[in-house]
């Protein structure tokens, strides 16, 4: 007799990757990463912020390697980012400084800066273009080359938020800058209550599709805030370190691409009302996340009874890897505990062999 | 081994830094120490609280055994076998004797441990309040505060309605008269071999960043009542057909082509070994 079930598992595993490789390798025709990285860049976005690793070149290649799962590019990229020992840390980004490539604001026609629409899908009739299945991508590319060559250029100046008109105004609470650090959730296990910076930091990591259904329910009633997006910002913003042997100075190491988020409610404000924020902002063009994330931000200041105002809920939930590990450890032998309920199960039913 | 990767995959801060909380959860055993869990190649909930420990402690000179379900071929151990094999290029073994460091899931080897061996028990669900109350503000308060009614309260109720406990794995041991905690989801009949034990036991939830410890000649005990004892499974009248053993822990199994059922040792290594003796 033979141990069942159990044995064969190294050859079994081996010859399971083997045919991963068979899926994977589909069809003779290539996807180059610089395609991923450039034509699926929304795709790549959305893996660089549930990593909370900004790389756009492994996004692509870890998406190449896992048959464009999304958990499991995330998991690659957050396996590979716990192997790089930390340099450096950036100084604060003060976002006013954004290079922007699209703002706009659903509380104000106009705003200081302007509205600038920039590219987006909203007001696109999603039809399916099947022009696209036989595209020349050379051409296309040159075309659209051309065409911005031909432009000039418009200088958008870095702006202020809307929020700080109202500030000024008295309708939003004006607090000083604080600058200490923020809490590390990568390095430290979060604990309730949390800071908000542990908050904001988990939001921006998280699922989003996860936060997007959580922000969802309390703009639908299970929650209190139906916001006015105040002001949505995309663009690059320049990061720095500080000069080793000099702390006065800075090293800029380059810039990355956000989609930042201020959402307006109405709070209490004693005998009459104001307005709050909520705040929320992701790596790469992702608006709905960075949206869902102002709601939550500002549902977590409420504190009630909805599932959106609980601090654990929200935020112990929401970690692609974490929900994805564990929800797939549920396919690994359980035999042992399994025995176990049942030898629970029969003693109550009076069935044990006695 | 993997030139790419650092000895034992992490960084040595960051394994210095796991380190420092094993020390932690030593000192104060039963209690949950709080890590700064790292992200690894094998999936949350497959056994990372336990691998950082393992990569954390493991040295060139040591010898390795990984167990899943009782078995050292089972998926999850040969996975997680290959992968510090792939980042430490140590010495792996079957036999419980011969290791240095185990690493389990779900089971305590049948063969007593001695103690110039460490076993690692990796923990899903390291919080053993969580069935009586969701929110980690609140059980972290009961453990600081000893409030631990409601636990016995749950067992209470079961009793009154099943007239049994009906905890299945994962039955809460007090450690020290002072904390309780969750032995990890091995059998209640693996309690026992924590209490007063040889070998440091080290339970790592990876998800939930935790690490805790019952140091060597630690008293451990299954909650339970004075008028109704603590029961583990029974597998009375069955033993293993394969090496006989009437005292083991066994697996359940259906026969592929009859259906029938049968029973063999969970701890397939200890199982093969007796098995050789007899021959």
């Amino acid at each position: 007799m033979a141990y069942v079930a159990v044995s064969g598992g190294k050859e079994a595993i081996e010859e399971s990757i083997k045919l991963l490789d068979f899926y994977r390798s589909g069809t003779k025709i290539d996807i180059d990463l610089t395609a991923i990285e450039n034509k699926m860049s929304l795709l790549v976005d959305r893996v660089m912020s549930e990593a909370g690793l900004y790389s756009k070149t492994y996004a692509a290649l870890a998406l190449k390697q896992c048959e464009g799962s999304v958990e499991e590019a995330v998991f690659l990229l957050r396996a590979y980012r716990s192997t790089l020992t930390r340099n450096y840390y950036t100084n604060e980004v003060n976002t006013d400084n954004m290079r922007i490539t699209r703002r706009i604001s659903a509380a104000f026609k106009d705003i200081m800066g302007g509205q600038i629409l920039g590219a987006t899908y909203d007001y696109t009739h999603r039809l399916i273009n099947f022009e696209i299945e036989n595209e020349d991508s050379e051409k296309l590319f040159d075309e659209i080359k051309k065409k911005l060559k031909n432009e000039e250029p418009e200088i958008i100046e870095p702006c202020s938020r809307v929020s700080n008109e109202l500030k000024r105004e008295g309708l939003i609470d004006t607090f000083e800058a604080d600058n200490t650090s923020p809490y590390d959730i990568t390095e430290n296990m979060l604990e309730f209550p949390c800071l908000r910076s542990a908050r904001l930091q988990t939001l921006s990591r998280a699922d989003t599709g996860f936060i997007s259904g959580l922000a969802y329910s309390s703009l639908r009633g299970f929650g209190q805030v139906h916001p006015t997006v105040g002001e949505l910002r995309c663009g690059y913003i320049e990061l720095e370190v500080p000069y080793l042997f000099d702390n006065s100075e800075s090293i800029y190491i380059g810039e990355i691409l956000i989609t930042e988020v201020e959402c307006f409610t109405e709070a209490d404000a004693g005998d009459k009302l104001k307005l709050a924020v909520g705040y929320g902002a992701v790596f790469g063009r992702n608006e709905n996340k960075a949206i869902a994330m102002s709601v939550l931000d500002r549902e977590l200041e409420n504190k009630g009874g909805n599932p959106t105002q609980n601090e654990e809920f929200v935020l112990m939930h929401g970690d692609s890897l974490e929900m994805n590990g564990f929800i797939s450890h549920l396919k690994l032998p359980h035999y042992v505990t399994f025995q176990s309920k049942l030898d629970a199960v029969r003693k109550t039913r009076g069935d044990e062999n006695e | 081994m993997n030139k790419n990767y650092n000895f034992a995959f992490l960084d040595e801060g960051s394994k210095r830094e796991i380190r420092r909380s094993i020390l932690k959860a030593v000192a104060i055993p039963g209690y949950q120490v709080p890590f700064g869990s790292r992200e690894l190649p094998i999936g949350r909930g497959w056994g990372t609280g336990g691998i950082q420990l393992t990569l954390s402690l493991i040295g060139k000179d040591d010898v390795l055994k990984v167990i899943d379900q009782g078995s050292d071929e089972s998926v999850n151990a040969v996975n997680i076998k290959k992968f510090v094999g792939l980042c430490t290029d140590v010495k792996t073994t079957t036999k419980t004797q011969e290791a240095t460091l185990i690493q389990t899931r779900h089971r305590i080897p049948e063969i007593p441990m001695t103690n110039d061996q460490i076993l690692v028990l990796q923990v899903p669900l390291p919080e053993p309040l969580r069935i009586v109350e969701p929110r980690e503000e609140i059980t972290k308060k009961m453990h600081a505060e000893t409030d631990y009614a409601p636990i016995w309260l749950q067992l209470y109720e079961s009793i009154i309605k099943y007239k049994k406990v009906t905890i299945a794995s994962e039955y809460p041991c007090m450690v020290e008269g002072r904390y309780i905690m969750n032995p990890s989801p091995i059998p209640k009949f693996d309690n026992e071999k924590l209490h007063n034990s040889e070998c440091l036991y080290l339970f790592g939830a990876g998800r939930e960043k935790k690490i805790y410890a019952i140091p060597p000649h630690t008293r451990v005990t299954s909650l339970a009542f004075d008028d109704v004892p603590f029961e583990k499974e029974s597998f009375k009248g069955k033993k293993c057909p394969l090496c006989g053993n009437e005292n083991t822990y066994l697996d359940e199994l259906f026969d592929s082509i009859t259906g029938e059922v049968f029973y063999q040792c969970s701890d397939t290594s200890y199982c093969k070994e007796v098995q050789e003796r007899c021959i």
